[in-house]
């Protein structure tokens, strides 16, 4: 079967701006195609959700599920790999997906979201999954028993400590900063903890191990002196990085990389969309995402039907 | 296609806290496909078994005929399970 690998509007990214995005193209009977490398986005792990309207209280697994229910009711094709590169060599925009594949679309929705701020440090990658982890609420229960580090001082850092010094013999919090940004009622909960050892103006500058991690190098901000702190588990709660690697050459960034759009989620560039929180949309909420998702659909559908018939565009499927 | 596609052995490595390991799950149930669940956060046997396996400690980890996805991969998953 060959595979279709063109379409008039591309969404890439399926948290609530892609997956609305999808609803209103459907809806509009767009051509459309949505990749993404997960469902849900952040959302996914949102514990509880108390400000969409029509749910009084929802877990984000839950809000995912029904947004991945209304989607399907529409039939409208996915791609599940993550974008590496999106270009506009012609009248059309060429996608590149990780698995090697290349789609072309007339106007794409970015509406990728953001990731989990990695620290840098030598050994990060190496021991991704070895030990060091992005998702406290996925992994923490796997590491009962075992010492660990907690690196950063918000508050889903918190979150992370506070779940884990039931279960841990030892959880090291680290913080760059010299105080805490967490909410009062968590900063004191796991300062109560006797087994948790608070580190401010302290950053992990290397993490070891063999084939697990097995200790963590960090060193005083303020005095320069190093610690070894062995530990087997790092948890990584530095906040997030806008998924915009792959349009840096066709866009201006703002300083942390999202992509700056106007109130009709337009970029600058015909036919390209942004949505949600990949964008410098002040406000990152999953009801304000999903309206800008609405938005740029509404946006691509009126730039497709003004294009000109009878382009030579179904000739040079990339 | 869902015939065939039940007769391969499916487990899945997960915590109960999750998301993706649901996400994972819910995924398969809709395809129609049935698995085995251990909880690596209480079964300890399993969990040595995932790390084994997958050569890593996170969660969810796929055997599907003793082939390892890290992850919920759905466009590796769907591989596996044509």
């Amino acid at each position: 079967m060959s595979e279709k690998t063109y379409y008039d509007l591309i969404i890439l990214g399926a948290g609530p701006a892609g997956m609305t995005a999808a609803v209103y193209a459907a809806r509009k009977q767009i051509d459309a195609l949505v990749i993404s490398e997960n469902v849900g986005g952040q959302t996914t792990w949102s514990a509880e959700i108390e400000n969409h309207l029509g749910f009084r209280l929802i877990t984000g697994p839950e809000l995912v599920a029904k947004f991945e229910d209304h989607v399907s009711k529409f039939n409208v094709p996915r791609v599940f790999s993550k974008v590496i590169r999106l270009t506009r060599p012609g009248h059309t925009f060429s996608i590149e997906t990780e698995d090697g594949r290349t789609f072309a679309a007339r106007a794409v929705i970015v509406a990728t979201g953001k990731s989990p701020r990695l620290l840098n440090v030598p050994g990060e990658k190496q021991y991704m999954g070895r030990g060091v982890t992005y998702c406290a609420t996925c992994d923490g229960p796997l590491f009962a028993g075992k010492n660990v580090l907690v690196a950063g001082g918000g508050n889903s850092g918190l979150d992370a400590v506070v779940q884990l010094m039931k279960i841990c013999p030892k959880v090291y919090l680290v913080e760059r900063e010299s105080e805490l940004r967490a909410d009062a009622v968590m900063i004191e909960r796991a300062r109560k903890a006797p087994n948790v050892e608070i580190l401010t103006d302290t950053a992990v500058v290397e993490i070891a191990g063999d084939a697990f991690v097995n200790a963590v190098t960090v060193r005083n901000l303020k005095g320069g002196e190093m610690r070894r702190l062995e530990v087997e588990g790092v948890f990584v709660e530095i906040g997030l990085v806008p998924n915009s690697d792959f349009v840096k050459g066709m866009l201006r960034l703002n300083p942390i990389g999202e992509i700056p759009v106007d109130c009709a989620s337009r970029t600058g560039i015909p036919g390209l969309y942004a949505a949600g929180d990949v964008t410098d949309v002040p406000d990152k909420q999953i009801i304000i995402a999903a309206g800008d998702g609405a938005k740029a659909a509404l946006g691509a559908y009126s730039y497709i039907v003004r294009l000109p018939a009878g382009d030579d565009w179904h000739r040079t499927p990339a | 296609m869902m015939a065939e596609t039940s007769t391969k052995r499916v487990t899945i490595y997960s915590t109960p806290t999750c998301p993706y390991c649901r996400q994972a799950k819910d995924y398969l149930t809709q395809k129609g496909i049935s698995f085995t669940e251990l909880n690596v956060a209480a079964d300890m046997e399993a969990r040595n078994a995932m790390v084994q396996k997958s050569g890593q400690l996170g969660v969810p980890v796929i055997e599907i005929d003793g082939q390892v996805v890290v992850g919920f991969n759905r466009g590796k998953l769907d591989e596996l399970l044509k």
